[in-house]
């Protein structure tokens, strides 16, 4: 089943291949296969959620076959209720990021086709991976389509854009496989022979100061990926000159490829490293709020505007993720949910002004609401969505995330507490400038308003922002027992952030400061235990 | 009796007995008869290899210098798919350019002879011929086109330092007989390891004098300095066949030498080999970013996975044997289909391997673009390719010796690498052609090759496992 997840869109990719289209006259069917094949990907990945017991911590769908059996590298897939949901939001993103680019890519469509059915397997892959060198090998080779996508079918600046979006991330990720690398030699060390599984990793007990290596190499590989400050500049680039289709995937799942190897992978493989470098990356991520959005508020061009929210808004998800607390991780990932749903949808939008403008200059607009009514609607739900609007989305994802870090340090609260402000900012001046007023340029008068096409793009991305404001337990439910489970797991090596009730005083840094917490249901099995470095999960803790 | 005196040298005497016919071939060619020499050389080849694939495991011995282990096999398999690879890709550039084919072919199989006989010597004056009769067929190759200046200089250049690394070499062996008081690769190491010669200067002579001779075949920094301007003076195909055939055949001998004979020094030589290593990596890469010459920004991405495969000397251990070969066999075949797009894309007046002449080249000749970006992601190092399995393969040797820091330095050069490497790719599917398309006109036997080279590319970057486990295999015998 979650073999068919990602080989469905790869041999849908293969059959493209396979038709010849030369001159472009088979445009039309190819198109139409392309977005057949998304929709069955998205088939079986709501079929994935159909057949998901919500109630286990386990992982689910588990395939597993010997891969390269002399390194113990097996072909190891499975998932949790955290993939579970990223997997149906890969699935549910690329029919949209089709359906966007029906008109705009007119060159070369077969191949466009191909490699973004290409990108969506090899996604789908990332996520579904439980064993590391599988997963590095979907990881990596994802850059390559999206590296076409880029630099084929985006704006002026594509190749510049597409090339620092390759070695940016390829940068970071070579320090990971390094990381891997290490990993596996360890488990040799230990057990006498190689593993890349995921879950025997978990079990390792590595040396601390082998942990901040290795720690900081998965990090600083996902960093560059959510992306983090300072690690964020290839994203202005990449997110502008790609094309929108480009963009509503980049945004929407690649970007959460960072976070989700945070929570998957840096956290749970080396707890006391985390332990002691979340607050500086939470530290980064608030800066990278408040200065995202400060960014974002003076941008001329939408497209960099909304990219720019990004980084602001994957700061929540890190600083939840920091948090490393029930509230705070469930916060992340459904405000992961949150922001590729949001996201995706205002790059859509902002793809067809684009289509429709050849510009994407804020100041080319104004007025919109009386030319393209509906258009309009679906961007203000989209904006309200994406500012965190009790009843969309993103509410939901932000509350959760500050909760969670609220118990832990509420200082980070604070200034994350700025930086929801100033999305409402950014994102409402925009829409005003854009949507609201009279019209100010001719050109503008005769813009056309949706089509049935992009009412098939727009109307999901509207709905699913409502449903996952309005019922956040449809969401929610299934990714709580992962969730707990994780959180245990590396909470039960770390109590350093849990008030201890013997009374020892961590030395790690910003622990004097008053930030002793206690965390729901986790003291009373945590405390006495930072010594022991290991993964043992026999120790979760209470329901939330 | 007899016939177990020869069984080792089998695998050779096919590929001259090849050489000779294609020899005799053109001797008795009419004027402007067309001959299919490049067959008699394919059959030759082929039957070499599956000579090897017979002798699998079998760990049999000729004459006392000649070795056909499984170590000596696989690279001689890899040779045999090198030349036949080369073969299918010739039949177009010597049709084309005019090129005299029987030479070319008896030449090319000599030098084949010698690569496998490098491989598998177990003698260092053994391996000193084998060098000599690779080095001298391949001097020729690379001076092939007589009307072409600046092959003649490439070749020029590449005799003389290379006459000048030989003597290197020959002065190492002199030493090396001098302590030892033998030549054969067992007797020099039971020898060394017997006797307390730590501190014996002239070991650490001989030992250096047969480094620098290696470093200068396998184009290792500071001794790549012929590399580049040979690699871009002869034709794109010859130079293909250099890159992996002779760095091939050098890296087993080199790796053959240095982990049987001076195992016992590993810890002087080590530290050494490491720093030539890094060297050859950064200046590999660093210094390919800025060509704009396809072939020799080629030469320069052929030194760095020299260096690469440095990193799995260094790391000695199983792994890194084993990952030698390995990367041998992935690199030899993407380089040698990298090389191979280059030469069916040139014309008879034009070489047409400046970066700007592949400047929308999926616009007329999509297939080949492909193919195209397949090889450089491999040489890259992107998975799924065999380039990826590659690298992972020899930094996992070098993580699991200790060496991270090695480990680190080679994955972030790959990333340099990797830039100008996608600069071929810019230019083939993002940049728009400024003056006429290509004009080549392009033969099935080399598409045929591009397509197995791709295959094998995908089947390594994939399914892996048999050839890791063959190659695995192989270290187990020798060393």
């Amino acid at each position: 089943m979650l073999t068919l997840s990602w080989a469905l869109p790869f041999a849908g990719a293969l059959l493209l291949l396979l038709i010849g289209n030369a001159d472009g006259r088979r445009d039309g069917l190819i198109r139409w296969l392309a977005l057949l094949v998304s929709l069955l990907s998205f088939g079986v990945t709501l079929a994935l959620w159909a057949g998901f017991d919500s109630s286990s911590a386990e992982l689910q769908f588990v395939e597993r076959a010997p891969w390269i059996p002399a390194f113990g590298i097996d072909y190891y897939l499975g998932i949790d209720g955290i993939s579970l949901l990223l997997v149906v939001l890969t699935g549910f993103l690329t029919p949209i990021a089709l359906l966007s680019s029906w008109e705009s890519v007119e060159k070369k469509v077969k191949e466009f086709s191909i490699f973004m059915l290409a990108l969506e397997a090899a996604m789908i892959g990332v996520f579904v991976s439980l064993d590391l060198f599988l997963f590095y090998v979907f990881w990596d080779a994802m850059l390559i389509p999206m590296y076409f996508l880029i630099g084929i079918w985006g704006y002026d600046q594509r190749i510049y854009a597409a090339i620092k979006f390759m070695l940016y991330t390829m940068a970071g990720s070579v320090l990971m496989l390094v990381a891997i690398l290490g990993l596996a030699y360890l488990h040799s060390e230990a057990t006498g022979s190689y593993s890349f599984d995921l879950l025997k990793l978990y079990t390792l007990d590595i040396a601390p100061e082998t942990q901040r290596w290795f720690f900081l190499a998965f990090a600083i590989a996902f960093a560059i990926k959510v992306p983090l400050f300072p690690f964020h500049t290839w994203l202005p680039d990449a997110h502008v000159q790609a094309p929108t289709a480009g963009s509503i995937i980049l945004a929407g799942v690649l970007l959460k490829m960072g976070t989700y190897g945070l929570v998957r992978f840096a956290f749970p493989l080396f707890p006391v490293a985390a332990a002691e470098f979340a607050p500086w990356i939470a530290l980064l991520a608030v800066i990278g709020i408040v200065y995202g959005a400060l960014v974002a508020m003076v941008q001329p061009d939408m497209k960099k505007l909304v990219a720019y929210s990004s980084v602001s808004h994957l700061g929540f998800v890190v600083l939840g993720i920091c948090a490393m607390n029930v509230q705070g991780v469930q916060g992340a990932v459904y405000q992961m949910l949150a922001h590729g749903v949001s996201t995706g949808g205002l790059f859509l939008v902002v793809g067809m002004l684009s289509d429709r403008r050849h510009t994407r200059l804020i100041a080319e607009f104004g007025g919109l609401k009386n030319v393209m009514p509906r258009l309009t609607a679906a961007f203000l739900i989209i904006t309200l969505a994406s500012i965190g609007m009790p009843a969309l989305n993103g509410f939901i994802g932000e509350f959760l995330t500050m909760l969670g870090a609220f118990l832990w340090d509420p200082r980070y609260v604070v200034a994350a507490g700025l930086g929801v402000i100033l999305s409402a900012v950014y994102m409402l001046w925009m829409f005003q400038r854009v949507y609201l007023g009279s019209v100010t340029h001719q050109e503008n008068t005769t813009l056309p308003d949706l089509k049935p096409r992009e009412w098939a793009s727009v109307v999901p991305l509207c709905a699913v922002a409502i449903v996952m404001g309005v019922f956040p337990t449809l969401f929610l439910a299934p990714m709580e027992p992962a969730v707990q489970r994780l959180v245990a797991q590396v909470q039960s090596v770390q109590p350093l952030r849990v008030e201890n009730a013997v009374g020892q005083r961590s030395k790690v840094k910003g622990q004097k400061s008053g930030r002793m917490v206690q965390v729901p249901g986790t003291t009373s099995q945590v405390v006495g235990t930072r010594s022991q470095v290991a993964g043992t999960t026999s120790q979760v803790p209470g329901r939330f | 009796m007899f016939s177990t005196q020869i069984d080792a040298i089998v695998p050779m005497l096919c590929v001259t007995l090849g050489a000779l016919a294609s020899m005799g071939a053109e001797a008795f060619r009419a004027r402007d008869e067309r001959m299919p020499i490049g067959i008699l050389g394919i059959v030759g080849l082929v039957s070499a290899g599956i000579s090897a694939a017979l002798l699998w495991n079998r760990n049999t011995e000729s004459f006392g210098v000649i070795a056909a282990d499984n170590f000596g096999l696989f690279v001689t398999i890899v040779l045999a798919i090198v030349g036949v690879l080369t073969i299918m890709f010739s039949s177009q550039v010597l049709e084309r350019d005019g090129l005299p084919s029987g030479e070319y072919y008896a030449l090319l199989l000599f030098s084949i002879v010698g690569m496998i006989m490098m491989a598998t010597a177990t003698d260092l004056l053994v391996v000193f011929i084998a060098l000599e009769v690779l080095s001298l067929s391949v001097y020729v190759l690379t001076a092939i086109r007589r009307d072409h200046l600046p092959g003649t200089e490439a070749a020029f250049k590449y005799f003389l330092l290379g006459a000048f690394s030989s003597a290197f070499f020959l002065y190492g062996i002199a030493f090396t007989y001098g302590v030892t008081g033998s030549t054969r690769l067992a007797a020099v190491g039971s020898f060394l390891s017997a006797q307390s010669m730590m501190n014996n200067p002239m070991v650490l002579l001989a030992l250096g004098l047969l480094l620098v001779g290696f470093a200068f075949k396998i184009s290792a920094v500071p001794f790549h300095m012929w590399t580049p301007d040979a690699y871009e003076g002869a034709p794109a195909i010859v130079t293909g066949f250099m890159s992996t055939g002779v760095k091939a055949a050098a890296f087993a001998a080199f790796a053959r030498v240095f982990l049987s004979a001076f195992e016992p020094f590993k810890d002087q030589w080590a530290p050494v080999v490491a720093v030539i290593a890094i060297a050859t990596m950064v200046l590999g890469t660093v210094v390919g970013v800025a060509q704009s010459n396809l072939k020799r920004m080629l030469a320069y991405s052929s030194i760095a996975h020299g260096g690469y495969l440095l990193v799995g000397l260094v790391a000695a251990n199983q792994i890194g044997k084993a990952a030698i070969l390995f990367y041998l066999l992935a690199y030899s075949v993407t380089n040698l289909a990298a090389f191979g797009v280059i030469a069916l894309l040139g014309t008879r007046d034009k070489a047409n391997d400046s970066l700007r002449d592949y400047a929308g080249l999926w616009h007329t000749r999509p297939a080949l673009a492909a193919l195209m970006t397949v090889c450089l992601i491999s040489l890259g190092g992107l998975p799924p390719t065999a380039g990826f399995i590659g690298k992972w393969y020899i930094f996992s040797a070098a993580v699991s010796a200790g060496y991270y820091g090695l480990a680190v330095i080679g994955v972030l050069t790959s990333v340099i690498s990797v830039f100008f490497y996608l600069r071929v790719v810019v230019m083939m599917y993002m940049a728009d052609r400024d003056g006429e398309p290509v004009q080549a006109r392009i033969t099935g036997l080399g598409m045929a090759a591009l397509a197995v080279s791709i295959a094998a590319i995908f089947y390594l970057g994939v399914l892996p496992t048999q050839v890791l486990d063959l190659a695995a295999n192989s270290i187990a015998t020798i060393f």
